[in-house]
């Protein structure tokens, strides 16, 4: 119900606002630059040092993968909370694997393919049993998986893949000055990017979210699209799982905890309703970016963590409510 | 077979089917209890397992009370462990400085200060009109990081604490524990308002349909509000039961606390579409959970394992749910027909 009358919202916006995407995006655009401005006179002689910036934008890159398939399943109205389990799963499998076989390759064969089976776990539970919320299936596939880990692991952790000097270098390594992990970032969102909004898939993803009912009397393979989907992302949650691990080098069974709610925070600020069949990857990008940027900015004036949480949290909720000021505002000056 | 359709037909009403529901959960758990008291060796119904298991699980279950209303309008709050623990930390550290001397005075502020955060949280999403999943994620991030700031990432230990207070968890009356008794009396108002008060009629229509409930002239905007707050007061309460059963305030407590209390939701029957569900399935869904959290190390399953299983296990129970609701519509349809 609560996504319906979301849904509703929605409509009323982008009828009477004209394009709110634009808009949006424009708003995100603002806050970012005032989160650079703000960081910038915290502490002018630090922010633009390029090494710092870029090691500190490389902290959030690793959960920063998530976005991409997370996304998608918020445009289709869906919903995953599983995948910060399936990140702790698949990376426990790459260590174990490497641990047993001696080879890294293997290692992450494994890992991805554990990612891409729990993730079509999720699918064929959710396109089968089409009556259940995917809140509460991913809900208990996280548990699930988290589960699982742990069940392997104990409370010892899998170690020693960072012995393996280019797997490390996944993480650590750099092209000139820029870190491989950024630059497979940045294709990554290019490809995710066109898919999205230049393919007829992307198209047709718009489309289930919009309206699953209208979209599957239009032709359009709606349980199709949302096992492809769901498959993607667990395979996303194996190749995070793969930097996760070149990251720390070793994994206990609270790797990856809360990156499910990161990335759907992304998502929301960047304009992705988690209604279904709005947003741009664009957003989600300028979204990602500005929160990394506020990470790291306020890290470097020694504020902590949890502060820098309350201000991401406020921000969100300040963010997603500027359309209902701004239809107040409007229904103000109407009435005068 | 006809015989059989039409005592389906008459038994097709909701309230028919709802209660099978209820009652189908019931046979389950104990089912669950004979086969664990029978594999734990006789060693878990006893009256010191199942007092602990009431002290344990006692915040857990007023927290499936508060999300069972927050579910019933189809919102959903994510931030309630968050509210747990700053209400929590707020109210130990006034006792900590000496301006709570009343364990009671305690229990209450930390349920006003409970109450102060549902009712922004609800006015966020009603007048703000944001999404219920966005709007109580973000409230996860501000109010968790808020209990840090006020406590500075310290603890307030057990010493700094009145005697009374953590003395109130230990003790019993009639036999029953204190923290028993305030699930079990805040379970009788819930049953009570939702079936025979205007109020939890209410609830049930903006649930079941919002538009047609505001057209007949309920003010959704109004319950929403009220939900919510009610809900932060749940929270705030289950602050205060949690620092005195644990006797200290954390920063870090009841983390993911708020998962627990939606699968105990989901297993007692509750929709998260909203408009389905009661106090009777959210008593018996939290009582399952902790009975299998509690069991599992009695029947001779490994600690680490606990977890998958209860995933497992609310995959089996809202799976199960499907097929049974599948099989109720079909033989519903096939009584129609004839």
């Amino acid at each position: 119900m609560a996504t319906k009358s979301g849904r509703t919202i929605a409509h009323i916006k982008q009828r009477s606002v004209g394009s709110v995407l634009l808009r949006w995006e424009s708003i995100l655009f603002l806050i970012f630059l005032a989160v650079n401005i703000v960081n910038y006179s915290l502490s002018p002689d630090k922010y633009f040092n390029t090494s710092n910036l870029l090691r500190g934008l490389r902290e959030t890159l690793v959960s920063g993968m998530i976005v991409f398939p997370m996304a998608f399943i918020l445009l289709l109205g869906d919903i995953d909370l599983s995948v910060g389990g399936n990140v702790c799963l698949s990376a426990t499998v790459l260590g174990l694997v490497y641990n047993a076989s001696g080879s890294i390759w293997l290692g992450i064969l494994a890992a991805v393919a554990t990612g891409t089976v729990c993730g079509l776990i999720n699918g064929l539970l959710l396109t089968r049993f089409t009556e259940l919320a995917p809140m509460v299936v991913t809900l208990a596939t996280n548990i699930l998986y988290r589960g699982i880990s742990e069940g392997i692991l104990g409370d010892t952790a899998t170690k020693g893949m960072q012995k393996v000097d280019w797997f490390k270098s996944l993480y650590f390594g750099k092209l000139g000055d820029i870190y491989y992990i950024l630059i497979i970032f940045l294709v990554l969102a290019v490809i995710f990017g066109l898919v999205m909004h230049k393919t007829v898939f992307g198209r047709q993803m718009f489309a289930v979210g919009e309206n699953k009912r209208a979209a599957k009397y239009a032709g359009i393979g709606v349980e199709k699209i949302r096992l492809i989907v769901f498959t993607l992302a667990g395979f996303m949650c194996g190749i995070t799982a793969m930097f996760y691990c070149a990251k720390t080098g070793s994994v206990m069974s609270n790797a990856a905890e809360g990156y499910e709610l990161d990335a759907i925070c992304v998502c929301v600020l960047g304009g992705i309703s988690t209604a279904g069949g709005k947003g741009t990857l664009p957003g989600a990008m300028i979204a990602f970016f500005t929160i990394a940027l506020l990470k790291y900015g306020l890290g470097l004036v020694n504020i902590k963590g949890q502060i820098i949480n309350v201000i991401i949290g406020a921000l969100l909720v300040v963010v997603v409510m500027i359309p209902t000021v701004q239809d107040l505002i409007k229904k103000h000056r109407i009435k005068k | 077979m006809t015989v059989k359709q039409k005592t389906l037909k008459k038994g097709g009403k909701l309230g028919e089917v709802l209660r099978s529901r209820e009652i189908s959960l019931l046979l389950v758990m104990v089912l669950l209890c004979v086969v664990i008291q029978w594999r734990s060796g006789g060693t878990f119904f006893t009256p010191g397992v199942i007092t602990q298991l009431a002290q344990n699980y006692a915040y857990t279950a007023v927290l499936t009370f508060g999300m069972l209303l927050v579910l019933l309008i189809g919102g959903i709050d994510i931030s309630i462990a968050s509210t747990l623990a700053f209400s929590g930390m707020a109210s130990s550290m006034l006792m900590q400085h000496g301006f709570l001397t009343n364990p009671f005075m305690v229990f209450l502020v930390s349920t006003l200060i409970g109450l102060g955060c549902g009712l922004i949280i609800g006015l966020v999403i009603a007048k703000g009109k944001v999404l219920p999943i966005i709007a109580t994620l973000g409230f996860q991030y501000i109010v968790r990081g808020l209990t840090y700031v006020i406590s500075d990432s310290k603890w307030v230990s057990s010493d700094e604490m009145l005697p009374a207070f953590t003395q109130f968890s230990l003790d019993s009356f009639l036999g029953i524990p204190y923290l028993a008794w305030i699930f079990l009396v805040l379970f009788v108002i819930v049953l009570l308002v939702l079936k025979w008060t205007e109020f939890g009629r209410q609830i049930y229509a903006v649930g079941s349909n919002a538009e047609a409930a505001k057209i007949s002239g309920i003010n959704i905007d109004r319950i929403k509000i009220l939900v919510y707050s009610i809900n932060g007061a749940i929270a705030g309460l289950a602050g205060a039961m949690f620092t005195s059963k644990y006797a200290s305030a954390q920063s870090n407590m009841a983390t993911g606390a708020e998962m627990d209390v939606i699968a105990a939701c989901v297993i007692g029957g509750v929709s998260l579409n909203g408009g389905q569900g009661n106090a009777v399935g959210a008593l018996l869904g939290v009582i399952t959970i902790a009975i299998i959290s509690k069991s599992l190390s009695l029947v001779g399953i490994d600690a680490f394992w606990q977890q998958a299983l209860k995933g497992v296990i609310i995959l089996l129970a809202v799976a199960v749910n499907v097929l049974v609701q599948r099989n109720n519509d079909r033989e519903v349809l096939k009584g129609r027909e004839i």
